[in-house]
């Protein structure tokens, strides 16, 4: 038998079962995924968040991570992000004819292991295989539901004048991980992806106050981007310090060597949070406490001066505004 | 043109470099600075040591700017 | 981080910065002419911190800004010819040619690859010994000598199926053509670091004494900008007009000869196209007659149909120093960084994006 994936594998006939059986459902054991039913049935009460992405990174494997351990904290977190405790998640491969059944079990393995830590089961799930070429290797889709506990409002237009920004870590980790893997681009780096799961975090943050006011987790885009979001969504305007912002140096050298800047590369495992001011330090001391947020930093905070804008006080001691990132970062040589 | 920063040689094999810069290593060439040795700082533009920095200069700059902002504040 | 986080303490910038404003009499414009130090000066926002005596105008030291139609329209014809791998520095993915942009031309098939360096490319060219790799040749003075060594290095190891295409353009010769126009008085010249780490110092004494003007080379780290600036202020206020180089731990008078006679082996001088600023006679390179075989110009057919230039598009303009992004009116409304019309928004350091990124008015 092949220990390659192909098209077979994704027509739901005796192959496609056997790899569900031996690849997904052993796994990611749980009654629910157990049943293979067409879909999944349970009871649940509350007020619900409900998520959905797809992850289409390259290369699959990077340090800290590959695409599967990905798909689950990026789920869970784009629940945390609005405060609910992440319960279920749905799971769907698009897989390229031809990537090895090696390099699926180990994603499979990364999947299992991130949704152990972030208390999260995968309940329903899919898999396609598609023509070489039409797929770049492996694409995952998700959605996710989660619980959001009684008086807990948090929203990106909820941000006021006066409020404080934290930032629970240092950023660009992820991104430059990624980029260091990259043909054409590589070089030699201990930096690994940031990739986690934040469910736990966030419920220690709402366990220390009832005023956080917006949660949200600097993807794409980065820092200032979601920083952007934020100050668009809220009506107000934010100022933050360079000096602030905890960055590592790899991270700042892999940017000055390509041309890019850390405020606009991807994080995986970092939130913002947007806190009143009477809480903050005790938000932060909650952070502190947890593994993914000992680096926490109070970086900036919220104003009535340039509603919709962001402003950075630079590490020179000037100011500037920090706009929204347009397009992908690419490194340059100018 | 103009990117380029400051690295440090690590060692040297032929006409390549491997060079670190805040925690991170790269080989790179060193065609155009045959002079380089390990232990000087290249100046790296898109994987190529165009020169290599003149660490007593950098040191003589840096003295010189303090001059030159105390120059004024002591002229009032 | 060595040699970068010294040049970017602010207890001494705010020191050089009062330091201006004090020796500042004189209403003064000085040109920055390169790319990076656009960005600097707008990444620490320097530009606000000058007193009101000085402005700041900014020059053609984009490469990629300056890259004509014609050659953008070249390079997008070439990845579209079935075995070609283009492979470019990332400057260039998104800029527009006539018609098109690499970018577009990936999302319809084309193999384009971004590389740091062009030893990526060679390795590249190795690894694919049946397709035919082409490297886009931008850049200055500070570029080219390195593209020349890998067209060398091709050479010594017999690797056949790697091309450039030479878009290479040299700096003073520009710097001359818009003096020369004699459309933007300036006071005082910021002359590109890093290109004169290659050329030295020599080529600038015939620009400071045929146009009067100061000619001082800098770094690209806040400081450096800063202590240029310093001393451009005080030759201003001298009436001097001579050559100093500020970053003097990046730069030799003589410049890097190593460097420079690489560059001369397999280089030579020709007219080159600026966008903005028409054609300048021995302003561009060309690959010499014995290494014809790396030249992709030679190498292929490539056959573009009559450049266009948009329409409504001031860059020529901006690159010239006569008008700044706010006078444009495709700016930020038709023309932003996700939808440029012109490379000044494209490139990251063209004076469209550094104004749209960082130039906001904050009290706006």
């Amino acid at each position: 038998m092949t220990d390659k994936i192909l098209l077979a594998h994704g027509s739901g006939g005796r192959l496609a079962h056997q790899l569900v059986e031996r690849e997904f459902v052993k796994a990611l054991a749980n009654p629910l995924l157990a049943k293979l039913d067409d879909s999944a049935v349970f009871e649940i009460e509350g007020r619900l968040a409900f998520t959905t992405d797809s992850y289409t990174v390259s290369p699959i494997f990077f340090p800290g991570g590959d695409i599967g351990k990905l798909a689950v904290c990026g789920t869970v977190n784009d629940l945390a992000m609005s405060g609910a405790k992440p319960l279920y998640l749905s799971l769907a491969f698009i897989i390229e004819e031809g990537l090895s059944q090696k390099e699926l079990s180990q994603i499979v393995v990364s999947i299992q292991k991130a949704a152990q830590e972030a208390g999260v089961k995968i309940i329903t799930g899919d898999t396609k295989v598609v023509n070489r070429g039409s797929a770049d290797r492996l694409f995952i889709n998700t959605a996710g539901i989660g619980i959001i506990p009684e008086g807990v409002d948090i929203s990106g237009s909820n941000a006021r004048p006066g409020d404080k920004v934290i930032l629970s870590g240092a950023i660009g980790e992820h991104g430059i991980a990624v980029l260091s893997r990259r043909e054409g681009l590589s070089f030699s780096t201990d930096l690994e992806s940031d990739c986690a799961p934040l469910a736990k975090l966030v419920m220690e943050m709402l366990a220390a106050s009832p005023n956080i006011h917006c949660l949200r987790d600097p993807t794409r885009g980065g820092l200032a981007t979601t920083l952007n979001e934020l100050a668009t969504q809220s009506r107000v305007g934010i100022m933050i310090e360079e000096e602030k912002v905890p960055a590592r140096e790899e991270v700042l050298a892999a940017c000055e060597m390509l041309g890019l800047d850390p405020l606009y590369i991807a994080n995986e495992g970092k939130l913002i949070a947007i806190v009143s001011a009477e809480d903050a330090e005790r938000v932060l001391s909650a952070m502190s406490r947890n593994h993914y947020g000992k680096e926490a930093a109070i970086i900036g905070e919220v104003t009535t001066k340039h509603p919709g804008r962001v402003v950075m006080k630079t590490s020179l001691g000037t100011t500037r505004i920090v706009d929204m990132l347009v397009g992908d970062p690419l490194p340059r040589i100018c | 043109m103009c990117l380029a920063i400051p690295a440090l040689i690590k060692s040297i094999t032929d006409k390549e470099a491997e060079v670190e810069i805040g925690g991170i290593t790269r080989r790179i060439s060193l065609e155009l600075t045959p002079e380089a040795r390990v232990g000087d700082y290249a100046i790296v533009h898109t994987g190529y040591a165009i020169n290599t920095l003149d660490q007593e200069e950098a040191r003589e700059t840096l003295r010189l700017l303090e001059e030159i902002a105390t120059v004024g504040e002591e002229a009032g | 981080m060595k040699f970068l986080t010294e040049f970017r303490n602010p207890e001494l910038a705010g020191r050089l910065i009062s330091q201006i404003h004090r020796q500042s009499q004189t209403k003064a414009r000085f040109m920055e002419f390169c790319g990076g130090h656009t960005v600097t000066v707008f990444r620490y926002g320097i530009r606000q911190a000058l007193p009101k005596t000085l402005e700041m105008v900014s020059g053609p030291g984009c490469p990629v800004c300056v890259t004509a139609n014609a050659d953008l329209d070249k390079a997008i014809a070439l990845s579209q010819i079935s075995n070609v791998i283009i492979t470019t520095f990332g400057d260039m993915l998104k800029v527009p040619g006539s018609h098109s942009s690499l970018q577009e031309a990936r999302a319809c098939g084309a193999d384009v690859r971004i590389v740091y360096s062009t030893i990526d490319a060679l390795k590249i060219a190795t690894e694919n010994p049946d397709r035919s790799v082409v490297f886009l040749g931008i850049g200055f003075e500070t570029t080219a000598p390195t593209v020349a060594a890998s067209i060398l290095r091709a050479r010594e190891k017999g690797i056949r199926n790697y091309h450039v295409l030479s878009m290479h353009k040299l700096c003073p010769p520009s710097i001359r053509a818009i003096l020369d126009s004699g459309e933007v008085r300036l006071e005082g010249l910021i002359c590109p670091g890093h290109v004169s780490t290659i050329i030295g110092s020599h080529p600038w004494e015939s620009v400071a004494l045929d146009y009067r003007i100061p000619c001082v080379i800098a770094g690209f780290e806040p400081l450096d900008i800063l202590q240029c600036i310093s001393m451009l202020v005080a030759q201003v206020e001298k009436r001097e007009a001579r050559v100093e180089i500020a970053y003097r731990r990046g730069v030799r008078p003589e410049g890097n000869t190593e460097a420079l006679r690489i560059m001369e082996q397999v280089f030579e001088p020709r007219p080159a196209q600026w966008r903005g600023l028409g054609e300048i006679i021995g302003s561009g390179l060309k690959l010499k007659r014995e290494y014809e075989q790396f030249d992709a110009e030679l190498a292929f057919n490539i056959a573009t149909k009559p450049a266009q230039e948009p329409e409504g598009c001031i860059c020529g303009e901006i690159l010239r120093g006569v008008k700044i992004p706010l006078d444009c009116a495709l700016f930020s409304k038709v023309c932003t960084p996700e939808h440029p019309i012109g490379p000044c928004m494209v490139s990251s350091e063209g004076s469209c994006a550094a104004y749209y990124t960082y130039g906001g008015s904050i009290d706006g």
